[in-house]
């Protein structure tokens, strides 16, 4: 078998060793602030920004897909079962296998596209269910309203069901983004890329527990602030789901 | 009323002619099901007129609306809308010419009460200025602030509220036709009786085209100018004029369905103003007072509840000047045929639905 561990550098402890290294590095304490501010330009800036970018290229194929999916299963009831059955098997594959499962396919590899696809595969079945309860939950009575006024089918999607589908959808996308964060981070197994990095270092350097808990919290972090974030914009997109009798 | 603002500009007045509606022969069968929605129904609406459609569940009341906006489509026979076929149109053209009002309302909850009358101008093209005069004139024709409510989202509404910004929303493009499927079905007894009333004062001054389902054959004769009764199975069991219904009913069932206190009902048709009173003679005017414009049926009640004594009549500017007095004995001898005048000229009955 392949060694799995693609992104490790060759096992040269960064502490203990060097004239270099600051005295709570070389005891390898709970949390260096020195190697942080050291390392923060060179070493988690980047990794943050990569995994960000690692991070929104997942959530936006996975929303494009699976908005198509959902909009398929929502005009025609059959595409239902099927997608469910297949996303929720990706869903459930553990990750670490997946990867060991694309790695060897044509065309991916120890790639940022292999990496990419098993964290697509695993917004799906969150963005899918939402976005189709989501347009489903639209009441009977305001399609109906909507029809008789004239709409196509087309105005009526655009116009109505979407719009009122969104409060489900964004609710989607924040438990896939935060799944797709942390998930991510085992992706730069495959590619070398993300907060994953300096955590895979830090494992194999026999646990620096500096570099391990301050990828960890930044990645928690992200997580925290995407959330935030996607609360901010459905708040911003959705005024009418609070408001209340003056 | 600002005029630039109506559908057809071509329209005489600040609304455009309503439409006359004709039902051909209407046939409504779904797969599957051997016996027919609706086996053959014709009638005529004149324009400007209140047709109701009333029957008990399973008459086929609101899928015979749904036909005429092509909601359902047809199996047979023809509907004509100001002469022209419902047929030849595209269903989504049409809808936008025809107001739309159901029970539920179906307001946009994500709209506001402004965005929400703005649909139909909206999809017809009207620019935003046009359109914002039209909703503006609308809200104030429903009686509601502009500035107050328009921004306001349904669900900061009451349900009156609601109910008023559904049927302004299907004026908004000023449609020859209305349809209403029990518009006040979902609003309490008190509210239901103001939103009726505040309909009929709107419907004397719009004077569209209306198609009205209800189940309530009390609201059937107060909104209808002609009430259609359907029975079981989509069939036509009368045609007239509410008073017509109530002093003629045609058979067993139609009498059954006016309720046996269609006299009762026949007297809550004409006011004490349709009714020739007692004259005083001198004697003092009793405290016991009743208004000219209250229903016979209601001065009736009122006699009742006085124990039979006499009531006095008051009326003409403000309100207090005595016209007269009725008694039980006057009153009574109104429930006999001819008793009193028909507010409509000449009822007209629908032959029995031959299919």
């Amino acid at each position: 078998m392949k060694p799995l561990v693609a992104a490790a550098a060759p096992i040269i402890p960064t502490f203990g060793g060097g004239a270099k290294a600051f005295a709570c590095e070389r005891a390898n304490r709970l949390f260096c602030w020195n190697w942080f501010s050291e390392n923060w330009s060179s070493i988690l800036w980047p990794a943050l920004r990569q995994h960000v970018v690692l991070c929104l290229i997942a959530i936006a194929f996975g929303l494009a897909i699976s908005t198509a999916l959902a909009l398929a299963a929502y005009r025609h009831r059959w595409v239902e079962r099927p997608v469910i059955v297949v996303t929720a098997i990706l869903y459930t594959i553990p990750s670490l296998a997946l990867f060991e499962l694309l790695e060897p396919l044509p065309g991916f590899g120890l790639s940022r596209t292999t990496a990419e696809v098993a964290l697509v595969s695993y917004t799906l079945l969150i963005l899918f269910r939402n976005t189709l309860t989501g347009l489903r939950e639209v009441p009977e009575d305001v399609r109906d309203a909507a029809a008789g006024m004239g709409m196509s089918p087309r105005q009526m999607l655009a116009r109505v069901e979407l719009p009122l589908a969104l409060p489900a959808i964004i609710a989607g996308l924040r438990i896939a983004t935060v799944t797709v964060i942390a998930l991510a981070t085992v992706a730069s197994l495959i590619d070398d890329q993300g907060l994953g990095v300096p955590i895979l270092t830090a494992i194999s350097n026999d646990v620096f527990k500096t570099e391990l808990i301050s990828a960890g919290a930044l990645a928690v972090l992200l997580a925290l602030f995407a959330d935030g974030l996607l609360v901010l914009v459905q708040r911003l997109l959705t005024p009418w789901a609070r408001a209340r009798i003056p | 009323m600002n005029r630039l603002h109506t559908a057809r500009p071509e329209g005489p007045s600040a609304y455009p002619q309503a439409a006359e509606l004709e039902l051909r022969h209407v046939q409504k069968r779904y797969p599957g099901q051997r016996e027919p929605a609706i086996p053959d129904l014709s009638l005529k609406v004149e324009a400007g007129e209140v047709c109701v459609l009333v029957g008990p569940s399973g008459s086929g009341k609101t899928t015979a609306m749904r036909l005429i906006n092509r909601m359902i489509p047809l199996s047979g026979g023809d509907i004509l809308l100001g002469g022209r076929s419902v047929l030849d149109r595209k269903p989504v053209e049409l809808r936008r010419e025809i107001g739309y009002v159901i029970q539920q309302i179906g307001l946009f909850p994500h709209l506001t009460v402004r965005e929400n009358i703005a649909t139909v101008p909206k999809l017809l093209g009207w620019d935003s200025q046009r359109t914002a005069a039209r909703v503006t004139e609308l809200l104030e024709l429903i009686g509601m602030d502009p500035a107050e409510v328009g921004p306001r989202y349904p669900s900061q509404l009451s349900g009156g509220q609601r109910q008023r910004v559904g049927v302004a929303r299907a004026l908004a493009a000023d449609p020859p036709l209305m349809l209403m499927d029990e518009p006040f079905g979902a609003i309490d007894p008190i509210n239901r009786a103001h939103l009726q009333d505040e309909f009929l004062r709107l419907q004397a001054r719009v004077r569209k085209t209306v198609v009205f389902v209800t189940h309530d054959i009390d609201e059937a004769i107060k909104m209808g100018d002609r009430i259609a009764i359907l029975r079981q199975g989509g069939r036509l069991a009368q045609y007239a004029t509410p008073a017509e219904l109530l002093t003629d009913p045609i058979d067993e069932f139609v009498a059954e369905f006016v309720g046996r206190d269609r006299a009762l009902k026949r007297l809550g048709l004409s006011t004490l103003a349709d009714v020739k009173l007692l004259s005083l003679n001198g004697a003092e005017p009793s405290d016991n007072r009743v208004a000219v414009t209250a229903t016979v049926r209601d001065a009736l009640s009122a006699v009742l509840a006085a124990g039979g004594a006499p009531l006095t009549v008051v009326g003409g500017e403000g309100g207090d000047q005595v016209l007269g007095v009725v008694t039980l004995e006057l009153l009574g001898g109104l429930l006999g045929d001819g008793g009193l005048p028909d507010p409509e000229a000449t009822p007209e009955t629908a032959p029995e639905s031959s299919a």
